[in-house]
């Protein structure tokens, strides 16, 4: 076996981890957090890419740039989201069939309604660090746009787990699936505290997009290769535990670039799969979990 | 009514629904009649687990193309078994092969059955959305495994070409259209027996609480794997005549997401607690989408139906027949 071919394999695969982990933080939060599963997910981190995409090719910002600039109309929508899907099924207690169904339909709609305005071509973003490689020696380089997305996704991953873990929202959003009653004791209300995590996962989704779309070309339908992926890391992290997140994410990341590398790309979308249902038969509670 | 007497009613409607088409004298109705036809098995599978369970199925699309690459397969080891066979075996195997579709239509059930027991064991275990999350993934996988499998095509697709005519009949998409017809005759029959009988009030506690069941004695893991054996054999079977109706199979068409929420919105927009939902919902959805797919565009149809599952899982929880019953009950009195 080629040494340096494992190596770049390694590397490619931890770089892509970390991307995976930016992906997977909203739903760690949504799912793992405030138990609402989203999975819808992947069609908002695809708006995201196509927003980067359509404000860097007319205007020439830098994606990640404008991802963060979006942030707040992001967050606006989940919160928005968030409170349909309140209203229509948390109180009538019908989150488990109905819900979902929910989701479901919001993620067709999305990616239809992406089809219709940019059809099913692949699009991609134009930035200096696209295209160029970091040489660290013995044959061995580092692809720039990966490198890119996986320094701001772990600068953002820093940020959420200090959010999370100092502040009082951060706490009560912790504290929110597990207790409600105690926090309406605390004079905090439960449906708010959702409702402002939701809106932050789904912002996370706007910065996952435009990774997304550095890293890779992006069509509409590319959102589903994701939702194995997410929540296979996100339970095998353990649910609402953002350090496992980020800890199966780069497992994840290494094991499919290694698949990849020696099996062939085709066999990558199976390796989440064979994690997410190994993982639910044999420790459901996954690495960190309680 | 009776079961024996539902059966005959059945038969009858799907007599004359056969006639009524021939009487029209041209075949497209029949093309456009199967995918309805098709349509209301899925949903009628699907509801099986779904609606009297409570447990959704997102992997509809790789359950009907289990279906469908099965019949693939058998359709091109029976067209070269020399190829595959060894001498000593080709004998007895010219007996078996060219295998009939509704033989197909069987051997299809039988995996797509074992593939949900297989998964269904794995995660019914937990919560039920983890089952749900599984089954989204199933498809992906499954889709991994065809476009690695040069037997079947791969991601080039596979020809199935069938002959022109059968006897009696005539054209050959009558025969499947009549297939597919017996097909929903017996889902429908099987759903509304299950609706009635031990098995159907077993599946009902758990959808409305399976903790309660669980701490009365009910065997939920087994009712919940039967159900998923019914509802993957179904669609698998739903799937098996495909590849003949279309003639050229390929991944992408298969397992089109497309498939998964469709047989989750007709069920929805119909009603989920009894047979007459996803039969409701099948009809008007199918034929609503073989309207606009020839009038406006097959992208406008599919954000009709999301826009429609949306809309209803929001505004009318129990779908069409839920709003019949309150019509009729506010009309009592």
């Amino acid at each position: 076996m080629d040494v340096s071919l494992l190596i770049n394999a390694i590397i490619a695969g931890l770089l892509l981890g970390a991307f995976y982990a930016a992906v997977t933080a909203g739903i760690s939060i949504s799912f793992g957090m405030l138990d609402i599963v989203n999975i819808a997910h992947p069609a908002f981190i695809i708006v995201g890419s196509y927003i980067a995409y359509i404000l860097n090719t007319t205007y020439g910002f830098d994606p990640i740039l404008v991802s963060i600039v979006v942030l707040p109309a992001f967050y606006l929508l989940g919160a928005a989201i968030y409170q349909v899907y309140h209203v229509a099924f948390e109180i009538r207690g019908q989150e488990s069939l109905r819900g979902l169904a929910f989701f479901f339909g919001l993620l067709f709609v999305t990616e239809v309604v992406l089809v219709l305005f940019f059809g099913v071509d692949y699009r991609s973003v134009d930035a200096a660090y696209i295209g160029a490689n970091l040489p660290i020696g013995w044959g061995i380089e580092i692809p720039l746009r990966l490198l890119v997305p996986c320094i701001t996704a772990i600068v953002m991953f820093a940020v959420l787990e200090i959010f999370l873990g100092r502040s009082f929202i951060g706490r009560a959003v912790m504290a929110v699936s597990q207790d409600p009653l105690a926090l309406k004791l605390m004079a905090v209300d439960p449906t708010r505290i959702k409702r402002i995590a939701f809106g932050i996962s789904i912002a996370t989704a706007s910065m996952a997009g435009a990774f997304l779309i550095i890293i890779q070309p992006v069509i509409p339908s590319v959102g589903r290769d994701y939702i194995g992926r997410i929540f296979a890391i996100c339970v095998l992290g353990g649910l609402g535990s953002l350090p496992g997140t980020l800890i199966a994410a780069l497992l994840l990341g290494v094991v499919e670039s290694l698949t990849s590398t020696f099996y062939g790309p085709s066999w990558a979308p199976a390796v989440s799969f064979g994690i997410l249902l190994l993982t639910l038969a044999v420790r459901p509670s996954g690495l960190l979990g309680r | 009514m009776r079961t024996p007497v539902f059966l005959a009613l059945e038969i009858v409607a799907a007599v004359a629904l056969f006639f009524c088409f021939r009487a029209f004298g041209n075949d497209y109705v029949f093309f456009a009649g199967y995918t309805v036809l098709q349509f209301i098995v899925l949903a009628t599978a699907w509801n099986i687990l779904g609606g009297y369970c409570g447990y959704v199925n997102f992997g509809s699309a790789g359950f009907f193309a289990i279906g469908a690459y099965t019949a693939v397969c058998l359709y091109t080891v029976g067209q070269s078994p020399e190829e595959i066979f060894p001498e000593s075996l080709l004998g007895p195997m010219s007996w078996i092969f060219p295998l009939s579709v509704p033989t197909i239509m069987v051997i299809a059930g039988v995996i797509a059955g074992l593939v949900g027991l297989g998964t269904g064991y794995l995660t019914l275990r937990l919560r039920g959305v983890f089952f749900a999350i599984a089954t989204l993934a199933l498809a992906v996988v499954l889709q991994t495994l065809i476009v690695n499998w040069s037997f079947v095509g791969g991601s080039r697709g596979a020809y199935v070409i069938p002959p022109n005519t059968v006897p009696l009949l005539g054209p050959y998409i009558q025969y499947l259209f009549v297939l597919m017809l017996i097909l929903v005759v017996v889902s429908l029959t099987l759903a509304r027996l299950i609706e009635r009988s031990r098995l159907g009030f077993g599946f009902a506690t758990i959808r409305d609480d399976e903790l309660a069941a669980e701490a009365c004695g009910v065997p939920t893991l087994k009712l919940k794997l039967i159900a998923t054996v019914l509802s993957g054999a179904l669609m698998g079977m739903a799937g098996a005549p495909f590849p003949f109706y279309i003639g050229y199979t390929e991944p992408g068409s298969v397992f089109d997401l497309g498939y998964a929420v469709n047989t989750i919105a007709m069920p929805m927009i119909g009603g989920t607690t009894s047979w007459a939902g996803p039969l409701i919902g099948a009809v008007l959805l199918g034929t609503l989408q073989q309207v606009v797919t020839v009038t406006i565009s097959s992208v406008a149809n599919l954000l009709i139906v999301g826009l429609l599952l949306i809309g209803f899982v929001i505004v009318a929880p129990s779908g069409i027949v839920g709003l019949w019953d309150s019509f009729i009950r506010r009309a009592k009195r």
